[in-house]
């Protein structure tokens, strides 16, 4: 039996597996060719201001140097192959690998990303679950017309609000960049790095409590109508503890699932707020890059975006086909 | 059950209409409201937010509502003619989406196994990049600018309307009304148009009131990173990035009002689309 199960487990990630690899290899090619086509000359945006100095050979020089003489498919291939041995190519306006500064803003992302995640599904479930429970009450009220409020607000409003209220205002924290300015970054202190990640993060979590409030509440709000809760409820069991034993279990595993799927909307919610707070991280990252002309850097970062979705979007199906036994046996059909 | 017939009578005594009318009602206000805001925009001229430079950096007063920026222009003027430009672009690209997505959609539960298979993956494309950086690549590849934001905005919304559609298609298509007329001798573009597109048009409505949030939504966040509208526009995505130069100079105002009108369209919009959902779908207009 247990090695049946897991003979499927490997057939399920074998299939998911190749499923990413058709849609990879077609977000590649098909960014490829977009930005191909794009209006922004790259030997232009690789001069930059050094515009004038520039001659007419040594642009040909610089093109020859790219491969940017050669027909579109050429390209994409020596691209391609490139890719797959792990050559992202050099972005033009950090002069560096991509990898390298992909693999540096994602440390910077994925710490910012990682507390505004566990903070929105912790505080959004709780949200969702007391809203549940006490249905029709002005706490249900509240926490309803909250969260309908949070789902329409821009999230880089949300962030201008909180630099005005905290930082301006306030003054407890300094306006914008993941460390502070005039300081080497060996004697950046890891207090330092905190004070400057709980603005936006506490701006993404604000923002990012809805979706799983308003889940797990209406997941409650059934689980609380079926029969086993009145069975339950008959036997006298009420509030926290009807909760523990019957809601919990059965409302978790979406919500858990939920986050992981949203990793995509995460994504966007870091790329808002990391260009209003300038936190050094994936998403501002993204934003220079298509704001400068950065061709290699944009590509890299639509790629590796694609991954963290996938990762998000296989994670949650892995959950719910290893926690939920139902799906399984769905699937023996 | 007694208990409850009690509490209804009782709301119905204190608000003389029954829910359906009323949310008629509240649909119809925050619809003129909505119209009122794109007439009152398109009406307003230059000249409202032309420079003054004698009456700069105002807090908020009666003289100017939402106070004045930089170069004493009337934020109040500002903000409705961005509001008007913002829903003037929700329109197209929600319009070009549900498009996309009734086409696809229907393409892809009448054309065949091939073609549903092709379309599902293109979905699954759409779907497995995140959105705003599928957004930033079109507004880039398309040179940003109005084209660019929103032709991004058209073809990045439609993938989860088209599934709904695709779902609700694949229903039609095995009821018996839909299986007599094919034995009748229909064509499949008569079924099409006759069957299934009567039966489409309310979820199409929802699909397109609840996808224009998120339409005005994206196109004020790529404005406001600088890759959508020109900074020429008064598009509230300017707006707002134009001001954080001058949120450390004190200039609550700036950024306050604006976000916080963008956010009551929205939430009207959805409002709307959800009132809609529930006088139009029928399994729902009880509850």
């Amino acid at each position: 039996m247990r090695k049946m199960l897991l003979g499927k487990l490997g057939i399920f990630l074998l299939l998911k597996g190749l499923r990413m690899l058709t849609l990879l290899i077609a977000i590649c090619f098909i960014s490829f060719l977009l930005v191909k086509n794009s209006p922004i000359d790259p030997i232009q945006a690789y001069i930059g201001a050094d515009m004038l100095k520039v001659g007419p050979e040594q642009r040909e020089k610089i093109a020859e140097y790219w491969g940017l003489d050669q027909p579109v498919m050429v390209q994409f291939l020596n691209w391609g192959s490139a890719l797959l041995a792990g050559d992202l190519g050099t972005s033009m306006i950090f002069r560096r690998p991509v990898a390298e500064i992909i693999g540096e803003r994602f440390v910077n992302s994925l710490v910012l990303m990682i507390t505004a995640w566990v903070l929105s599904g912790v505080i959004g479930f709780v949200m969702g679950v007391l809203s549940a429970m006490k249905k029709d009450t002005w706490i249900d009220r509240l926490i309803k017309w909250y969260c309908y409020t949070l789902a329409s607000t821009p999230t880089f409003w949300m962030g201008l609000l909180m630099l005005i209220v905290f930082a301006v205002w306030l003054g407890w924290f300094p306006i914008g960049l993941g460390v502070p300015a005039g300081v080497l970054a060996a004697d950046v202190t890891i207090a330092d790095r905190i004070e400057h990640l709980i603005l936006p993060a506490i701006t993404l979590s604000i923002i990012g409590v809805a979706n799983v409030a308003l889940h797990t509440r209406q997941k409650l709000i059934d689980v609380l109508a079926s029969d086993y809760v009145l069975f339950a409820r008959a036997r006298g069991e009420r509030g926290f503890i009807l909760f523990w034993r019957h809601g919990l279990r059965n409302v978790a595993l979406p919500a858990i699932t939920l986050q992981f799927a949203a990793f995509g909307e995460l994504f966007g919610g870091a790329v808002l707020a990391e260009q209003i707070f300038s936190y050094p991280g994936l998403g501002q990252a993204t934003v220079e890059a298509g704001l400068r002309g950065d061709v290699p850097l944009l590509l890299g970062l639509v790629i590796f975006s694609t991954f963290f979705v996938f990762a998000g979007n296989l994670i949650a199906d892995l959950i719910y086909y290893a926690v939920d036994p139902r799906t399984r046996e769905s699937r023996m059909i | 059950m007694i208990q409850n017939l009690h509490v209804r009578k009782k709301e119905e005594n204190r608000f003389s209409l029954n829910r359906r009318q009323r949310k008629l009602i509240t649909s119809i206000v925050a619809a003129i409201l909505l119209l009122g805001i794109v007439v009152v925009g398109a009406l307003l001229d230059e000249d409202r937010i032309a420079t003054n430079l004698i009456a700069r950096n105002l807090a908020p007063s009666f003289d100017h509502l939402f106070g004045t920026d930089w170069l004493g222009r009337d934020m109040f003027a500002r903000t409705i003619m961005g509001l008007s430009l913002s829903v003037k672009v929700g329109l197209i690209g929600a319009i070009g989406s549900t498009s996309i997505a009734l086409i696809l959609g229907m393409a892809a539960a009448t054309m065949g196994k091939v073609a549903d298979r092709i379309i599902s993956w293109l979905i699954d494309l759409f779907l497995s990049v995140p959105h705003l950086v599928t957004l930033i690549l079109i507004a880039f590849t398309l040179g940003g600018g109005f084209k660019g934001i929103v032709m991004g905005l058209v073809l990045t919304h439609w993938p989860s309307l088209a599934r709904v559609i695709r779902a609700e298609v694949m229903q039609i298509r095995s009821a018996e009304y839909v299986q007599i007329s094919k034995q009748l001798g229909k064509s499949r573009g008569w079924i099409a148009v006759h069957h299934i597109l009567p039966h489409l048009t309310p979820q199409i409505l929802i699909g397109f009131m609840l996808m224009f949030p998120h339409v005005i939504l994206h196109e004020s966040a790529v404005t406001f990173i600088g890759l959508g509208l020109s900074p020429h526009e008064p598009a509230i995505g300017i707006i707002l990035s134009e001001s954080m130069k001058y949120l450390s100079a004190g200039m609550w105002w700036l950024a306050f009002f604006p976000g916080l009108c963008l956010l009551m369209i929205v939430q009207t919009f959805d409002r709307i689309g959800e009132n809609l959902r529930l006088l139009l779908d029928p399994t729902k207009s009880n509850d």
